[in-house]
């Protein structure tokens, strides 16, 4: 039986900005491999050198976010391509939960699908949010998914989740595949109803 | 809520049961894989001890990291082979058909199998790629999914999805000379947004989009996954049913008959209820290019670079990081600006028709690619390189100093050898001007029709290619 995912806590790493399609979260050319291993090294990875470059640094290379477990973004994140390689190189890199203001549906389809949990909030509050951890990193923030908080410090903001959604993770049923195959003896009724499956006889 | 739409019955009719988190349980009539996506849901099956339930419902090929120069096995890039091997190895040994390089079927996913008769209308389709909104051209509800949902699919034909809201899309009129399906979908994308589609499956409607070729809409749906929605389609029509009839897949004899009864009654009816309406005019609608690093930031060839405050707010910073990376600045004009490298292909406009008009732009030119640029056209199958040399396109291309290659997804992504270097700038056919997308993490990206592509490489700059017809 899958795990019920309830309450995450730990350090965070704002990454900010609207609009992070998939492309910049992993570069296409880390899609040539077989499986997901390794990936968690090269999240990022463009926009890491391109800010080394100009002697910035990305929030993924500063030592203060080392370790963060929950990532907190803007708005339209994620959006682009299907690669599921974004989010699980996001979550090998050890990112737990993320929080933002708005995803792509197809990277948040992922993130679920893999037991990610993605919580949204308001425009306001993803900056509130990422403006106290960039004042104290060591700030433990805690993503409730049951109760849809996010706590930072002492600070408490409203999230949201769609309640299907919420209740995939807090029972377990965000892995869907046992409950997909339960369902097989219907799906094999359903799929005689249908015209094209049955050559239109 | 939307009701007696495609989408409403085409979901109705495929939806198994409602699940314990309340997302229905949704039957896929046609999968499609490719070697990118599929081959980590593979292992899941395995380490679950799991097996493919409907083998015969899922249609493999190779698109992204096949090479489109030296194609022979195995190939020079190490880990593409291993990519390869895995594909066939998968096949093999669950019982899927794979359409390979030399087969004659092999290319862009989302060209083949409407190619072969595969998609078509009233069907749920379904594929590890977020272009598999393409297929929504036949009036199928088509939708990119993750690997893990890849997994799904092969174990279950089946998916955990929620019901999207329906949005009409609604061009009217007749486009003006010069003027593309691509240009259309730049259009209305920059209208609409690339979020403002999350949450809906967009239906393209109008007497537009009803006298386009279904190569036209294709291209129309391919992008819709651009403007934040998860899939977009077109109701079927004769025009649907006469590029059907008489494809491998498709039906024969007193089923076709049966089958376009039924592709007709599928179709949105007088009483459909939508959950929005946009409409737009063909009039309004010129030659389109991109200026900035999201395909919704498009422009008239005649038009300026908008400044910022013509964004809503929450996307200023958005776009001055534009104007930074590509190098340009609110007020000028895209009219003239250099190109080093000019891309025709991918599943947004590498089909028959986008390598004619291309072509045609050529003839009607009659000079030759600039000599600063770099210049390729990748057929998007083998089927349309066939068909593309019948007709002589080849040595069109060729004589005017283009590179002519074999089918793949090529420098759309640039997965494979075809990339930018540095910071050169591209104007390519394909769907997405993201930062990086073209194998340079500093590289530029101009999303354009394949006419206006075409005119780019001979004039080596951005042109108005309606300045070029004869
Ligand atoms: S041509 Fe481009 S967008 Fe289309 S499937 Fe290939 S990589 Fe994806």
């Amino acid at each position: 039986m899958p795990s019920q995912i309830k309450l995450l806590a730990g350090r965070a790493v704002p990454v900010r900005g609207n609009d992070i399609d998939t492309d910049r979260i992993i570069p296409a050319r880390f899609l040539r491999c077989v499986t997901f291993d390794g990936l968690g090294e090269h999240a990022f990875e463009d926009d890491r050198r391109g800010l080394k470059a100009q002697g910035k640094t990305h929030p993924f290379d500063e030592a203060r976010f080392a370790g963060a477990a929950v990532l907190v973004v803007n708005s339209n994140f994620g959006c682009g391509s299907s690669r599921e390689h974004a989010p699980q190189a996001i979550a090998k890199w050890g990112i737990k939960a993320i929080v933002g203001v708005s995803f792509s549906e197809i990277f948040y389809g992922n993130c679920v699908a893999m037991g990610l949990p993605i919580l949204r909030v308001t425009v306001a509050d993803s900056e509130a949010i990422q403006a106290l951890v960039e004042a104290d990193p060591r700030v433990e923030v805690a993503v409730d998914v049951e109760a849809l908080q996010v706590r930072v410090g002492a600070k408490l903001f409203a999230a949201q989740m769609a309640d299907g959604i919420r209740k995939q993770f807090v029972t377990g049923a965000w892995d869907a595949t046992g409950e997909l195959i339960d369902g097989l003896p219907q799906v094999k009724a359903k799929a005689a109803t249908v015209p094209y499956l049955r050559a239109f006889a | 809520m939307s009701k007696a739409t495609l989408f409403d019955k085409v979901w109705d009719l495929h939806a198994v049961r409602a699940l314990s988190s309340g997302q229905t349980q949704l039957l896929i009539g046609l999968h499609l894989i490719h070697e990118v996506t599929s081959p980590q849901a593979f292992s899941m099956l395995r380490e679950r001890n799991l097996t493919v339930a409907f083998p015969e419902r899922t249609v493999a090929t190779v698109d992204h990291i096949v090479p489109t120069e030296d194609q022979s096995r195995p190939y020079a890039d190490d880990m593409a082979e291993e990519m390869m091997t895995a594909i066939e190895a998968n096949c093999r040994q669950f019982g899927i058909r794979l359409f390979q390089p030399g087969s004659g079927k092999q290319g862009v996913v989302h060209i083949v199998a409407p190619e072969q008769g595969l998609t078509q209308p009233g069907m749920t389709v379904a594929c590890g790629d977020s272009h598999t909104a393409t297929h929504g051209a036949f009036g199928a509800i088509a939708f990119g999914i993750g690997t893990s949902q890849v997994r799904d699919v092969l174990a279950t034909q089946t998916l955990s999805m929620g019901r999207m809201k329906v949005r009409k899309v609604q061009v009217d009129g007749k486009l003006t000379p010069g003027v593309a399906a691509k240009d259309v979908i730049l259009h209305v994308l920059r209208q609409l947004t690339a979020k403002g589609g999350v949450g809906f499956a967009y239906e393209f409607a109008g007497t537009t989009i009803a006298a386009m070729t279904m190569e036209e809409r294709m291209t129309v749906c391919n992008m819709a996954i651009e403007g934040g929605a998860r899939c977009g389609y077109i109701n079927p029509d004769d025009t649907t049913f006469a590029y059907l009839k008489g494809r491998e897949h498709a039906p024969k004899g007193a089923a076709w008959d049966k089958a376009v009864a039924w592709w007709r009654s599928i179709a949105s009816g007088a009483d459909a209820v939508y959950d929005d309406v946009k409409t737009f005019r063909a009039e309004d609608i010129q030659p389109y290019v991109t200026w900035g690093i999201s395909p919704d930031h498009g422009i008239g060839i005649s038009e300026a670079i908008p400044a910022k405050e013509s964004f809503a707010k929450d996307e200023w910073a958005t776009v001055e990081e534009a104007y930074q990376y590509m190098g340009v600045k609110p007020g000028q004009r895209l009219e003239g600006f250099p190109v080093d490298v000019v891309f025709i292909g991918s599943c947004t406009n590498g089909r028959m028709s986008d390598l004619r008009a291309a072509a045609a732009v050529v003839r009607s030119h009659g000079g030759k690619v600039a000599a600063t640029v770099k210049a390729i056209v990748v057929p998007g199958s083998e089927a349309v390189k066939v068909e593309a040399e019948k007709e002589g396109l080849d040595k069109v291309f060729s004589a005017a100093g283009f590179e002519w290659r074999e089918a793949g997804c090529s420098m759309c992504l640039a997965m494979n050898p075809d990339k930018l270097k540095g910071r050169q700038v591209s104007i390519s056919t394909s769907n997405r001007n993201f930062k990086g997308r073209q194998g340079s993490p500093e590289g530029r990206t101009i999303l354009s029709s394949p006419a206006m592509a075409a005119i780019a490489a001979l004039e080596g700059k951005v042109a108005d290619v309606r300045k070029f017809l004869k």
